[in-house]
């Protein structure tokens, strides 16, 4: 397989669903649209979106018949990117409605404390713990747009890619093998944002190669 | 660090950026989608649009405006005016608005702020609050005999027009408790006037809520803006003509705010 890497975006009623396909579309990926598991067919990877609460959006993907599809996709090894409420429900559990989440990464989801300001709304700094081919060229300390009370604590701190400081610091940024997920929303965080999703693409298509050699 | 925004607002009359003062004297100041480009590429948070449209005029002229936008500018996008409905919300946020401000809305029916909260998030949902000083040594509302000797505000509507029988503060505090997650917070008095934000008024409310508050209304200078913050406890500026009509910069106005020790987030940082 040669070309663009397609990349599947969920759309279970998450608001921000549209915003990050068309930034994913800007960096040249192929985009489709999800509503179902049949629109998981051809993806080279998918992207699971969300705004708001964690006991809404378990319920939406359940009633659209993709929280197995999307469990099943990830502990087959192929990639899977969470963005914001995206990225807290690929734990286990979350605080938020204590709902129980597609735990595909160990760890929970609890709200920010000591925080200044609630919720985290604007701009702040991504400090990376280690060198991740997810900001490749994005330099230390970037900001990023966040827009959230909550965000998850992984159980392995191996998982840790880059943390961010809003009263006491919490994990932004997380990975398990094909696994990817981002509390700060890329999709409206600019140059900065759009470059992880390119380094994202990136790594989709080293996926894809790997798979087809 | 959390960054201290700078917000360029754009109103929008029938799909056209213009300006007035205090809502009148409308001038023509170009396309809101190629707009909001420029200013995300200049340095811009995030980008406020105000619909001003007439309701009668009003023909969905608004979602295309953000379609575009947002198919343009990787930043956040709040749409305020004529939303007054779930439904009318999740239209603007499937366009790619990431935030809906309500003002007379929100006054005329304040469980549309709980509504909208529940289905969205309370992250989704900003109260913008024209509020207009009382004059000192007046009653501070109808009915309140006694004159006031702090400093008062009412709330007012429909561009400034009518006055909404409450007050600033107690409105701002309600507004949160009921499932706003940011408050726009707007001096008609200073509004348009360019003699810089009511930090007063920005203090009052900004000590009393936890949710962010963004400064509006009278932005002169990049030294107004750097007042809103630290002596307003402001979390985020916006400002209008000073920007369209290139007075300031969104550069300028951060450089400023660094060099008072504010945290603002550095223009171009990586590159696509």
């Amino acid at each position: 397989m040669s070309g663009p890497v397609t990349v599947a975006v969920i759309d279970y009623g998450a608001a921000n669903m549209v915003s990050i396909a068309r930034a994913l579309d800007a960096v040249g990926a192929r985009v489709t649209v999800a509503e179902d598991a049949s629109g998981l067919a051809g993806a080279d990877a998918l992207v699971v979106p969300g705004v708001g609460a964690a006991p809404p959006a378990m319920a939406h993907l359940a009633e659209r018949g993709l929280s197995q599809p999307i469990v099943d996709w990830g502990r087959s090894g192929r990639p899977i990117l969470g963005i914001c409420l995206g990225y807290q429900i690929l734990f286990e559990r979350s605080d938020e409605g204590d709902a129980a989440t597609l735990g595909l990464l160990p760890g929970r989801t609890v709200a920010l404390s000591g925080a200044p300001t609630l919720p985290h709304i604007g701009w702040n700094s991504v400090e990376q713990v280690r060198p991740h081919a997810l900001f490749e060229g994005v330099p230390a300390g970037t900001y990023f747009y966040f827009v959230h009370s909550y965000a998850p604590v992984p159980a392995d701190e191996a998982d840790v890619i880059a943390r961010t400081t809003h009263g006491r610091p919490f994990v932004s940024a997380a990975t398990h093998g094909s696994l990817y997920g981002l509390q700060f929303h890329p999709e409206k965080s600019s140059d900065a944002g759009l470059r992880v999703l390119v380094n994202f693409v990136g790594l989709v298509e080293a996926c894809r190669a790997g798979r087809a050699a | 660090m959390l960054a201290r925004r700078v917000i360029p607002c754009l109103d929008v009359d029938k799909g056209r950026v213009v300006k007035g003062t205090k809502f009148v004297d409308l001038t023509d100041e170009g396309d809101p989608a190629e707009l909001a480009e420029r200013y995300a590429r200049e340095g811009a948070d995030e980008i406020v649009f105000l619909d001003i449209t007439a309701a009668h005029e009003r023909r969905g002229t608004m979602l295309d405006v953000v379609r575009r936008a947002a198919s343009r500018a990787f930043v956040p996008l709040t749409v305020g005016g004529g939303v007054r409905s779930v439904a009318e919300m999740r239209d603007v946020l499937r366009s790619g608005a990431d935030k809906v401000s309500f003002n007379t809305a929100a006054v005329a029916t304040p469980e549309l702020l709980t509504a909208c909260a529940d289905r969205f998030g309370r992250q989704a949902v900003v109260c913008a609050i024209d509020a207009r000083r009382l004059p000192t040594g007046e009653p501070d509302r109808p009915g309140n005999a006694a004159p006031s000797t702090t400093p008062r505000w009412e709330v007012v509507t429909h561009g400034g027009r009518q006055a909404a029988g409450l007050d600033a503060i107690s409105w701002a505090e309600l507004a949160v408790t009921l499932g706003a997650g940011e408050l726009l917070v707007t001096s008609m008095d200073r509004d348009g006037t360019r003699t810089g934000f009511d930090v007063e008024l920005l203090a009052a409310i900004a000590t009393r809520v936890t949710v962010p508050v963004i400064a509006s209304g009278g932005a002169a200078g990049p030294e107004d803006f750097v007042a809103a913050v630290r002596d307003g406890r402001a979390d985020a500026v916006l400002a209008a003509s000073i920007f369209h009509r290139r007075i300031h910069s969104i550069a300028s106005v951060k450089a400023a705010m660094a060099a008072a020790g504010l945290p603002v987030r550095p223009i171009d940082q990586a590159q696509a």
